[in-house]
């Protein structure tokens, strides 16, 4: 019992990684006022890139540098379109989408002239972390991790600090509340939207990698099935911080642990895809109200238009 | 005092150059869809001229080409339709995929578990599909009219919802006796007449027609009823469609359950004309989001989604042969409707150069 | 030369242009060190341009800035700050959530260990205020203190940045008449510490009573520069408007007839569920105009929106011709022959993206002859909407233009055209003057009179007090959801009223004359 406990916890933190990471992601991008929907393309292109990064040069690290890389390039696209271009967000996050299906399948085939899946590659592997390593119960859950766990949780913390001590941090919120307010004391509208979405390029990209070379070490065609968009409802559901997302990521990759384990932990008599759709169900409830209440930034999802 | 009349004049004037580039958009993206096409197929080392010939010619070469262009055609034109209704209202459905799979396991069950005459059958299998798949749409439209949630969260996470639900039914309580992960297979009585039956193979069925005949209802419910002006206004205008008498919020919750009802349409048509059964899905077939690239084209108008629908409808059906043929990924499809989209979303740029056109000519912007 | 010191701001021979439209046309300004300014002139006149153009969110095509003499170019709102120059806009530019103390440093944030210092930060606003006896709570969020409040804080926002020139942008719109009074003393004590303001404005009186000396702008062009204490406010306003302004309405007594409009202690709450309406009560007769006189955000806009089913009652009854219609449907409403000119013309009275015709038509869409059926008719909606057009000099090429293409009085017929065209029993106009040039006002006021003499109720809200004591047969004071007193036009003063706005029951303001 103890030990499927253990398990259960152990996956619940794994499964959690790559939505902590891109939700981080949603919510510096959507505190500035950009919707991302974009995030579960980002993520599946660096998804591949990160193998791709690792299957080429051997080093699963340059594999995640490749992976952030891209995470930020593609981002650049949905500032660009959104921000400069004023396009609809949501259709240049549909768009971005649609491309990255197609990217990554088309260079699956080019590069290794298969469909649906990459040869393995070398992953990231473990960390052990000394003294909770030896810890109980603990240490059985987070003392042996991969490296994306500990990336994540720190990177919650350095979140947190950023948008809510930082004078960065506060132009951010301003910026996705009243950006004309913005303007009217200096603050680049523009530029600052323009910061956020390359940040959550850069989430992504990890949040990408770490499903390619840190859960697994292949890709596979669509991998992320969806995972960006759960990701999205950890960021609604944790109210657009940081610490919220977390929560909500935990309880989601509970959900996912849940129904992997559900077997050994005699759970096999709920049909796993209702354990699948927990997240969305919850998410839906958290925006009616039901659970909490929910509201995103006011100036959300609007182009700036300069007077 | 005539000058405001002059002002009114020229910023008339403004519109038919924006009513021009709105024409010129979708063309010129098209064209830059199939440009970045050719880059990716010379990158590695295919020839575009010879992937696009063979792309053409598998779509249009034969009878049988043409039929299997216009099958891939018809779902996209109720997807495509199903977003360009919501957009009237001003809502995003981004929720066509999983509409999709509502109607589609819908009328499966209607086609397997009723026996009755055709006459009565196919009706009331659209019918029933119809309306769940309406009220899985009506559901983020009810959501958004009265508590003020976002149409796009709700439509994203009601898509993962029906992937998952309808996995459960074919995998599970819908499954048929067979090993195959599926429903049972739908009475004949329940399927869609044949439009080609002279040709081998050709899988076209009355769906077709049924695609381009909602389209023309579409187009006239929005510009020749009431309904379609409250829609509209509504789309426009909601507090000021409120404030005369125009119920906001019916007019939202009915616009999304026609909207989901439309894609719903495509899931119906998938199952009643084509499959005669509904597959256990393991993911999105991306008609839902390929319909917001069509309605997008078409630039929310029935006429222009039907031409987007069928340009789509050419690249999804010649990419199969492209692959085995000219050795091109089918994927690169994929590739080209992204870029499309791209550039019909940058519409900004072909706006910001009418506008620079106008601007040489004198015209008037708003000022303060 | 010589007293080119003495100028805080020189602005010479400014001309901006916009595609078709010159905005301003080689416009001279000079504020005085320590004065206060007033820049006057009718909507669209182009005294937001020319501050926009000092602020740095426009750049002049032509012309020179000097700052105490110095020849300056300010091409970002940025250089303006540094520059010293600090606006406070029409709109406030505050970010809600926040507290007062985040707004005001949002920009330039004080920082220790790369984050925001806010003790400091929540103690040099604390100083501030102090010193100019602002009384503001750093902690507090902006959406929980008063409007006025707000005013303070955007101040606050420019001389947190060292502002010593200040913009305000008609800052007494949104201000009840104590607000208004505290606001000049703000203003006095700024001048006396050494600051020199600039104070937008269309409102002659309000030039009167608050400025030293005032510029007048008219079609992007100064006309002229006067001491106010030279000037009358007649004079004033034909400088504004170009022409000799009858301010005055030309109407004959009314002949009140039976009873339209009851609304019996009516109470409603706003879109913050607060109260809004605490127990309003009153009647409209036939054949009179009835004025209700407020400060802005006393219950106006909610008690428009109850009377037309647009907002929920939470108690109270309201009549229309002896029949019950609370709490009916907006559609049923107009049924029962109530006709609204909404405050806000482009956002609650247009369709903008539809053209005239369809716009003419909206609220009655769905009856013949407009539509049989769910079909609608177009033929004869365009045949309407061309006699409409005509009957009300809308200047339009044709009917099938763009709403969005007239100007805003050319839209505000549109709109008193559809509904006059319903013929009411009761006519409810809410603010339907806002924003148009002299000619329009003139036009819709003369109209509505003419509703009143064919023998509708008219029920006018607005929180122009001359519009109100102009037009009105009868006027309701409006406070905190409540009527305060009802006066006949004969008894009403713009004193009384102006009190009685600010809560003052009419016998207490009475016995204060005395």
């Amino acid at each position: 019992m103890l030990n499927s406990m253990i398990a259960l916890l152990n996956t619940t933190l794994r499964m959690a990684t790559p939505l902590i990471l891109a939700a981080l992601g949603g919510v510096f991008t959507e505190r500035s006022g950009v919707i991302n929907i974009a995030l579960e393309g980002i993520m599946l292109i660096s998804a591949f890139m990160a193998m791709a990064g690792s299957y080429l040069t051997g080093n699963p690290w340059l594999g995640v540098l490749t992976a952030i890389i891209f995470g930020i390039l593609v981002s650049l696209i949905h500032a660009i379109l959104s921000i400069s271009l004023k396009a609809d967000q949501i259709v240049s996050g549909t768009a971005i989408n649609i491309f990255a299906t197609g990217l990554t399948a088309f260079l699956l085939r080019v590069m290794f002239e298969s469909a649906g899946q990459s040869p393995s590659v070398t992953d990231v592997g473990t960390w052990t972390i000394p003294i909770i390593n030896d810890i109980p119960i603990i240490g059985d859950v987070l003392g042996e991790q991969i490296p994306f766990v500990y990336i994540a949780l720190i990177l919650v913390a350095i979140s947190y600090w950023v948008l809510f001590k930082t004078p960065f941090g506060l132009r951010i919120r301003a910026v996705g509340e009243h950006p004309a307010a913005a303007d009217s004391v200096g603050i680049n509208v523009i530029k600052t939207r323009y910061i956020a979405v390359l940040i959550s390029g850069f989430f992504a990209g990890l949040a990408g990698a770490s499903i390619s070379i840190g859960l697994l070490d292949v890709f596979v065609e669509n991998m992320t099935s969806g995972r960006g968009f759960i990701a999205l409802a950890a960021m609604i559901f944790g109210r657009w911080t940081p610490q919220g997302a977390l929560l909500a990521a935990l309880l989601f990759g509970f959900a996912d642990a849940l129904q992997m384990l559900a077997q050994s932990i005699g759970l096999d008599f709920i049909p796993r895809q209702f354990l699948l759709m927990l997240p969305y169900v919850l998410t839906i409830l958290a925006l009616t109200g039901v659970i909490g209440s929910s509201e995103p930034p006011a100036a959300s999802g609007e182009p700036y238009e300069k007077e | 005092m005539s000058e405001e009349k002059n002002i009114a004049i020229k910023k008339e004037e403004n519109r038919y150059y924006e009513m021009l580039a709105n024409f010129i958009g979708p063309f010129i993206s098209v064209i830059a869809g199939l440009l970045v096409g050719a880059i990716f197929m010379l990158s590695i080392g295919r020839s575009p001229l010879t992937a696009y010939a063979v792309l053409f010619n598998s779509a249009f070469g034969s009878l049988a080409g043409i039929s299997e262009t216009l099958v891939n055609t018809t779902p996209l034109i109720f997807t495509g339709l199903a977003v360009a209704f919501a957009f009237r209202t001003g809502l995003f459905n981004i929720g066509g995929d999983g509409q999709f799979l509502i109607g589609y396991i819908s009328a499966a069950w209607v086609g397997y578990i009723i026996h009755v005459p055709m006459i009565i059958h196919v009706p009331f299998a659209i019918l029933f599909g119809i309306i769940t798949s309406g009220i899985w749409g009506g559901v983020a439209g009810l959501l958004k009219a009265k508590l003020g949630v976002h149409e796009v969260i709700t439509t994203i996470m009601m898509n993962y919802i029906s992937l998952y639900l309808v996995a459960y039914l074919a995998g599970g309580p819908l499954k048929g006796a067979t090993f195959l992960p599926a429903t049972k297979k739908i009475f004949d009585s329940a399927k869609l007449i044949k439009l080609m039956p002279n040709i081998r193979g050709s899988r076209l069925s009355i769906a077709f027609i049924l695609a381009l005949l909602t389209a023309y209802l579409i187009y006239y419910i929005l510009w020749k009823t009431t309904i379609g002006y409250e829609i509209r206004a509504v789309g426009l205008n909601s507090e000021a469609a409120r404030y005369s008498g125009i119920k906001a919020a019916k007019n939202m919750i009915l616009a999304m359950f026609i909207s989901g009802g439309l894609a719903g349409m495509a899931g119906i048509t998938q199952v009643l004309g084509l499959q005669h059964r509904a597959y256990q899905p393991f993911g999105f077939i991306g008609y839902g989001f390929t319909g917001i690239a069509v309605a997008l084209l078409g630039k929310n108008h029935p006429a222009g989604v039907v031409l987007g629908a069928f340009l789509f409808g050419i690249l999804q059906r010649g990419s199969m042969q492209m692959q085995s043929i000219a050795g091109v990924p089918k994927e690169l499809v994929q590739i080209i409707q992204a870029i499309i989209i791209f550039f019909v979303a940058a519409e900004y740029i072909f706006k910001y150069i009418a506008h620079k056109l106008k601007e040489n000519k004198g015209g008037v912007t708003s000022v303060e | 030369m010589s007293n080119q010191n003495s100028l805080a701001v020189d602005m010479q021979g400014i001309t901006k242009r916009f595609p078709g439209v010159l905005a301003n046309d080689n416009v001279d300004f000079q504020l005085k060190r320590g004065e206060i300014h007033a820049l006057l002139g009718e909507n669209g006149a182009g005294k937001s341009t020319l501050m926009k153009c000092l602020y740095g969110l426009y750049q002049a095509d032509e012309g020179d800035i000097f700052i105490y003499g110095d020849k300056v170019k300010i091409n970002t709102p940025n250089v303006a700050i540094n520059k010293g120059i600090g606006m406070v806009h029409q709109h406030f530019m505050l970010v809600q959530p926040f507290t007062v103390a985040e707004n005001i440093v949002l920009g330039s944030e004080p920082t220790k260990n790369n984050m925001i210092d806010m003790k400091k930060a929540i103690q040099d606003v604390e100083k501030l205020s102090e010193q100019y006896g602002l009384n503001v709570d750093p902690r507090a969020k902006i959406h929980e203190i008063s409007v006025g409040m707000q005013q303070r804080v955007e101040i606050l926002k420019t001389l947190y940045r060292g502002a010593d020139i200040l913009i305000l942008d008609e800052p007494t719109a949104v201000l009840t008449p104590q607000e208004v009074h505290e606001l000049i003393e703000i203003m006095e004590s700024l001048t006396n510490e050494g600051k020199s303001i600039i104070f937008i404005t269309h409102k002659l009186k309000e030039v009167k009573s608050i400025a030293d000396r005032v510029t007048v702008i008219r079609r992007g062009k100064s006309i002229d520069v006067v001491d106010t204490a030279d000037a009358t406010t007649n004079e004033l306003a034909n400088m504004m408007v170009g022409r000799e302004v009858i301010l005055e309405v030309e109407k004959s007594a009314a002949e009140p007839g039976e009873v339209i409009l009851e609304v019996e202690n009516v109470h409603a709450d706003n879109d913050r569920n607060l109260p809004a309406l605490n127990g309003t009560s009153f009647q409209v007769k036939r054949g009179e105009i009835f004025g209700i006189a407020g400060v802005d955000g006393n219950g106006q806009s909610e008690l428009a929106e109850v009377m037309t089913g647009l907002r929920k009652l939470k108690s109270g009854k309201i009549m229309i011709n002896g029949k019950n219609i609370t709490n009916y449907s907006t559609r049923d409403i107009i049924e029962s022959g109530v006709s609204h000119i909404p405050e806000d013309r482009q956002k609650r009275g247009l369709v903008l993206d539809f053209s005239l015709f369809e716009n003419m038509i909206l609220g009655s869409h769905y009856k013949p002859p407009y539509a049989s059926g769910v079909n609608m008719n177009y033929s004869s909606i365009k045949k309407e909407s061309k006699r409409l057009i005509k009957e009300f000099d809308i200047r339009t090429p044709n009917e099938e233009v763009l709403a969005k293409s007239l100007s805003g009085g050319n839209q505000q017929k549109v709109i008193l055209a559809r509904e006059f065209n319903r013929n009411p029993e009761l006519l409810i106009a809410a603010q339907p003057t806002r924003g148009v040039d002299v000619g329009a006002i003139e036009f819709i006021h003369k109209r509505l009179v003419e509703q009143r003499d064919a023998g509708k109720a008219v029920l006018l809200i607005s929180l122009e007090l001359d519009e109100i004591l102009s037009l009105s047969d009868r006027i309701a004071v409006i406070y905190e959801g409540k009527i305060v007193d009802i006066l006949d036009i004969k008894d009403a003063t713009e004193e009384k009223l102006g009190l009685m706005m600010a809560g003052a029951e009419s016998e207490t303001v009475v016995e204060g004359g005395e």
